[in-house]
Order: C-alpha cells, then sequence, then structure tokens
C-alpha cells in the first residue's frame, strides 16, 4: 500500500445516459478496485466463490463461514485501532448488542419475528447508535481513558443481558431465533437456511467483499486521511481544521456497526444466544488478530484473523492430543506424571499475552505492516526524548 | 444499627483492599501517564505469593506469640517479592516502549495481563483455592453492635500504610524526586533526577501495595482465584478515577467509597448483588465523562 498523493483526476463531463450516470457514481470506489494490482485478488475471489462446491465437506464450509466471521470483526476493529488509533477494548459489547437485537426481535421471545435481512442492517445501525451514545461524551477524553471506558462497557453489556431476564432469558439467553431465509418472488421458489452452513458462507463472503471494498474507499478518503492525521499528532489534526470529536466519533461508529452486523449473523447462524460469548476474551481475541497482522493493513488483519483463528479452532484444541501422544511414544519416566495435555489446554490467556507483548516489542507494526504505520512506529521507538511526550501521540 | 455496622464495616474492609490496588495504579499514571492494566494481575500475584509462603513456613500451626512478627515478616517478604515483580514487568515491557506512541504500551499491558494471568491459570488451574485467614477471627463488642476484628486490623493496617505512603512521598529526597518527574519529567531529569531509577522505585512501591492487598483479600475472603485481579483491577482503577487520578489521597479516598458503595447496594437492595458491578462500571463512565478530574484530582486530562 503507497501512501503517495494520488493526483485529483480531471473532472469528467457528465454523462446523460442513466447507466453512464451509474458508473459515474461509481467511480470513485470503481477506481480503487482498478487500480490495486487486482488479478490476484479476482483469481482469489473465484476461488472463494466456487469452494464450497471444490470442497464438498460441510463441515470445512462451517469452518470457513465462522472464520470470515471473525475477520468481519477484526475489520471493524481495525478501522477503530488501525486507522483512528482509538484503543476500544470492549468491542465485544457491540458483538452482544448486535447478537441480542436479532434475537429479541427474531424469536419467540416477544413473538416478534422480523425478517434476517433487515435486522442484519438495522442491528448495524443499533450497534453505532450506541457506539455514538458511549463515544460522544467518551471521545474528548485522553485515549488510555477511552481504553478504559471500553472496557467497562464491555462488562456493562452481557451483566445487564444476563440480569434483565425478563427480557433476554437471562443466563440461559434465548435458544430457537429465527433463521434466515429467502423469500419466494417472482417465481423464485424460496429457500430456508436451516442448519446448512453452505448459505450463511455466501452471505458471510458477500458482506466482506463489501465491506472491504468500502473500507478500502474509505481509507484513501477525506476522512481515512482525516482518521490517519489524528493518530499521528490530534493536535496538528485540529489546527489543520479537522473536527477531531466528530471524525473520531465516525471511526468508533463504524467500528461498532461491523461488530453489531457480526453479531446478528452470529446469533442467526447459531441459533441461539447466550450472555457468557461476550466477555472480555472475545474483545482481546479479534485486537490480537489485528495487531498480529498489521494495524492499519487490510491484507495484514485478514491474515492476522486466519492465524489466530487456526490457533485457537484447532492448534489449541488439537494441541493436548498431540502432545499427549508424543508423551507416551517418547516414555519418559519423569514425564509420565505432567499431565501435558491439561497444561495445553490452559495455555490460552498466556500465548495470548505473549503474542501481545511480543509483537509490541519485537515487531509492533505486525506481520504485514501497513506501509504508514510502520513508519510511525519505528520512529516513535528511535526517537530520543527531547519534546515533550506526553502529547498525544 | 447491628446491620449497618455490619455492612459499614464491610465496606471499609473490601474498600481498603480496592485503595491498595488503585494506589498502584494512581502511582504509575501519576508518573508515566500509563494505565497499567496488569496491575490487577500482580495484585492476584502478591496473594498468591502469600499463599505459598503461608504454607512454607507452616504459619497456621504458629502460636500466637509468635504470630504477630511472623505476620510482619510475611507482608514484608511478599511485599518485596510482588514489587520486584513490578519493576521487572515495567524493565521488560514498558520501558523499551516509553518513547513509542500511546497505543503501543497500553496493548502490551494488556497483553501482560494476560500474561501474568494465563501463568496462574496453568499452575493454579480454574478453582478457587482455599486462603487461611491469619487474623484474629474473634469480634470486639460494641454494645450495640460488634465489629470483627479481622475488619478492625485490616482497616488500621491499610491505614498505616497510606500514611507511611503518603509521608514516604511528601518527606523524603525519592519522594521529592517521584513528584518531580511526575510534573515534569523532562525537566526533573536535567535537574540530575534518574528518571528509570524513580520509574522503577514507583512500580515497586504500587506492586507491593498491590501484594498487601492480595494478602489482606485472601485472610478477609478465604479463597482466591487466577482471575480475582480482572474484577478487582478494574474496580480498583474505577476507585483511582473516583478520586482522581494520580492523586494518592484521592486513590485512598476512592477505594473506601467504592467499597461502601458495594457493601451497601449489596446488603440494602434487592438488585444489589446482581447489578452492583454494572453499579461500579457506570460510575466509573460517568465519572470520567462528567469529572474526569475526580474528587481530588488535581491534573488535568489534556484532551
Amino acid at each position: 500500500m503507497t501512501t503517495k498523493a494520488q493526483p485529483p483526476p480531471p473532472p469528467r463531463p457528465r454523462s446523460r445516459s442513466p447507466i453512464g450516470r451509474l458508473r459515474q457514481l461509481g467511480s470513485g470506489w470503481l477506481r480503487t478496485f482498478m487500480r490495486a494490482k487486482r488479478a490476484p485478488y479476482i483469481v482469489l475471489l473465484i476461488i472463494l466463490i466456487l469452494f464450497p462446491f471444490i470442497d464438498t465437506n460441510q463441515g470445512h464450509i462451517d469452518v470457513a463461514q465462522d472464520a470470515g466471521r471473525w475477520i468481519l470483526l477484526a475489520l471493524g476493529l481495525n478501522i477503530v485501532v488501525g486507522y483512528a488509533g482509538l484503543l476500544d477494548l470492549g468491542y465485544a459489547a457491540f458483538f452482544a448488542i448486535g447478537s441480542y437485537a436479532y434475537a429479541m426481535l427474531a424469536s419467540g421471545q416477544f413473538n416478534l419475528h422480523v425478517p434476517f435481512w433487515i435486522l442484519l442492517v438495522a442491528s448495524a445501525f443499533v450497534a453505532a447508535l450506541f457506539g455514538v451514545i458511549l463515544g460522544a461524551p467518551t471521545l474528548r477524553l485522553r485515549g488510555d481513558y477511552l481504553a478504559i471506558v471500553t472496557l467497562g462497557f464491555g462488562e456493562i453489556v452481557p451483566r445487564v443481558f444476563r440480569n434483565s431476564s425478563k427480557y433476554t432469558g437471562g443466563v440461559n439467553g434465548i435458544v430457537g431465533v429465527d433463521q434466515p431465509s429467502l423469500p419466494h418472488v417472482l417465481g423464485f421458489p424460496g429457500y430456508k437456511f436451516l442448519f446448512n452452513p453452505v448459505p450463511y458462507y455466501y452471505v458471510i463472503l458477500t458482506v466482506l467483499v463489501v465491506s472491504i471494498l468500502l473500507i478500502v474507499n474509505l481509507r484513501n478518503s477525506r476522512l481515512g486521511r482525516a482518521w490517519m492525521a489524528i493518530r499521528e499528532d490530534e493536535v496538528a489534526a485540529a489546527s489543520t481544521g479537522i473536527n477531531t470529536v466528530t471524525t473520531k466519533l465516525l471511526a468508533f461508529a463504524m467500528g461498532a456497526s461491523f461488530s453489531g452486523f457480526a453479531g446478528t449473523y452470529y446469533t442467526a447462524k447459531l441459533f441461539l444466544v447466550t450472555p457468557e460469548s461476550f466477555s472480555f476474551i472475545v474483545s482481546v481475541t479479534v485486537l490480537i488478530m489485528i495487531v498480529l497482522g498489521g494495524m492499519g493493513n487490510i491484507v495484514g488483519v485478514i491474515v492476522g484473523s486466519l492465524i489466530i483463528y487456526f490457533l485457537i479452532s484447532y492448534v489449541l484444541v488439537q494441541l493436548p492430543g498431540w502432545l499427549t501422544s508424543l508423551q507416551a511414544s517418547v516414555n519418559l519416566p519423569f514425564l509420565n506424571n505432567v499431565d501435558l495435555g491439561a497444561f495445553a489446554q490452559n495455555s490460552k490467556y498466556l500465548i495470548f499475552g505473549i503474542i501481545l507483548v511480543a509483537i509490541m516489542l519485537l515487531r509492533p507494526q505486525g506481520l504485514i505492516p501497513s506501509a504508514q504505520r510502520k513508519v510511525e512506529l519505528e520512529l516513535g521507538i528511535q526517537e530520543e526524548a527531547v519534546a515533550d511526550l506526553r502529547g498525544s501521540a | 444499627m447491628r446491620f449497618f455496622v455490619d455492612t459499614l464495616s464491610l465496606g471499609l474492609t473490601q474498600g481498603a483492599v480496592f485503595a491498595l490496588i488503585a494506589l498502584g495504579y494512581t502511582l504509575v499514571y501519576g508518573i508515566i501517564e500509563l494505565i497499567n492494566f496488569a496491575h490487577g494481575d500482580v495484585f492476584t500475584i502478591g496473594a498468591f505469593i502469600g499463599l505459598n509462603l503461608i504454607a512454607l513456613f507452616g504459619m497456621q500451626t504458629w502460636s500466637p506469640a509468635l504470630l504477630i512478627p511472623g505476620l510482619i515478616l510475611l507482608f514484608a517478604i511478599t511485599m518485596a517479592l510482588n514489587g520486584l515483580l513490578g519493576v521487572l514487568i515495567e524493565r521488560v515491557a514498558y520501558r523499551p516502549l516509553r518513547n513509542a506512541p500511546r497505543l503501543a504500551p497500553l496493548i502490551t499491558a494488556v497483553g501482560m495481563s494476560f500474561v501474568l494471568e494465563g501463568v496462574l491459570f496453568l499452575i493454579k488451574g480454574p478453582n478457587q483455592i482455599a486462603y487461611p485467614n491469619l487474623f484474629p477471627g474473634g469480634s470486639i463488642s460494641l454494645g450495640f453492635a460488634s465489629v470483627g476484628e479481622t475488619n478492625l486490623i485490616i482497616i488500621v493496617l491499610t491505614a498505616i500504610l497510606m500514611i507511611g505512603l503518603q509521608q514516604f512521598i511528601q518527606r523524603t529526597n525519592v519522594g521529592r524526586a517521584m513528584r518531580a518527574t511526575a510534573q515534569d519529567r523532562d525537566a526533573a531529569r536535567l535537574m540530575g533526577i534518574n528518571i528509570n531509577r524513580i520509574i522503577a522505585i514507583t512500580f515497586f512501591i504500587g506492586s507491593a501495595l498491590a501484594a498487601a492487598g492480595g494478602i489482606i483479600y485472601g485472610f478477609y475472603n478465604e479463597s482466591i482465584s487466577f482471575d480475582l485481579g480482572f474484577r478487582s483491577g478494574l474496580i480498583a482503577f474505577t476507585a483511582a478515577v473516583f478520586g482522581g487520578i494520580g492523586n494518592v489521597v484521592g486513590a485512598s479516598l476512592g477505594g473506601f467509597i467504592i467499597g461502601l458503595i458495594l457493601a451497601f447496594a449489596d446488603s440494602y437492595t434487592t438488585w444489589g448483588l446482581q447489578w452492583a458491578d454494572v453499579v461500579v462500571f457506570s460510575i466509573l463512565i460517568l465519572v470520567l465523562v462528567f469529572r474526569p478530574t475526580g474528587l481530588l484530582g488535581m491534573r488535568v486530562p489534556e484532551k
């Protein structure tokens, strides 16, 4: 990703035909899309579209769609942390809000059955609204206060859902939410998703493609550049005329909306929602994904998400088995009394912590860094302390 | 009346623990403006160090005459060890990032918190672990009510530690250097203060106080678990913010007030048990929004 400023394109004459106008309307993101070296991405997209036909194992597709949900969460948090440089430690709260919005409005709980497709979009707005409610007063504060406010919010939301058992089913949550379906219109017979992972896979794939196009476009827009300016130097950004509070609020709300979106999707797929699914570890997992991959870089974020997803859903699950079989095959007497399986099973917190600390100390820009972010982080570290370090860097 | 006094002493006792943790947050924040997310887990480790020392020395079977010097020794050793842990964490995780963008040490602090919790989880497992109470368990009758001896000792002990800290910061040369560093690090350096040493001392004191809080928590609640520090840490941070972050007296006051709020919500309301945490965390957000300097804070956030 180069950060060279593109010369502004000469204004094109207004097209008279409706199709031409439509093309002009979308020309911004289309140009962005074209400018990227698109061939490998298009090949990748085609492979992903064909994936359920190549691999008919439903278990694999289920894994793929779940990984897609994590990528969506990571892309949203990347807007907040990676672009705007705001540490949001309560990201799971918005995920919970999206989940419960769907579970309460599309289940037997209140006997409301709003269609999935409407709620998918609506819950994104609901989550964004909560983002604004939380962010509007707190984004004026310094960055590290925001971290603790979001952490507090992340603790409050699941507790509220757990305690308001009258509306949310309490500890047991809400079971048996509506499953999405395609309506039968214009002769199309209609289609029920049920427990088949394939349609979910296509939903999440579509959402991801649209999201990525949107984010790429956002990053290069006036707003995206404003985010990065604030991240680098808030005082300087404000003095160039950026309204820092509004700009930060937009990042916060947009990140929240991705989380709400993912929440609705997750609940519909899982068929139920419980307050236990939204603990602090979820927020931290998403944070690790973007920190590992490279804050501010979309490819990095996706790769980071996939690595961490692989780690938690495969390596950590298999590790106890591997270690016990290794233990048995090596057959060292002093190892026989050690329960390596349990040891591996319990190491998730430690592994997460080590990844976070090691990345920040050794490679703060992440595995696949955004060029801009890399310069900031490296310069920041090498710079000798001359000026006031307590500035809003 | 009896019920009121019980609640009051419960509130002050758990408030003492929160205050001891909050002091660590406030000291570190005052001096390097970092929210040390790992501090809650440093508190848990302090509690576990104390537990292991008690088992090591077999202190449960000591005679009462021997127990008083024994307890002083227990607190001293645990606080020293935990203080060294705090210094180590600062040296390994925070010092290399002191000049990095703000986000970096914050994320590292979250990571450190997980490392400490992970280590405890590996060693101690997920269950609650019993903790002996070596303080006398009787109670003193006041006529209209009675106060537990444990509670009384805890409150007095905490007060002694707090006054000691306050005197240390106000009266000694190191304390003066700490205040100078908090005010303006570069000017302090130009005056010949060894900044790294002062920051290390600050972490040592904060972690040592957390260790004292950890032992007290163990004695009072008689069980601890690996993830104790997350909730306690967040509540204690609320206390620090409530009192005015960066302000030592404020953190102590904030700790006691939060402890009392929790105790009275628990005892006097039907919703208290379920909603107390929500109330505390809401206080955190509301204080930050409406009065970010806290009750006594003088330090005005830059933005």
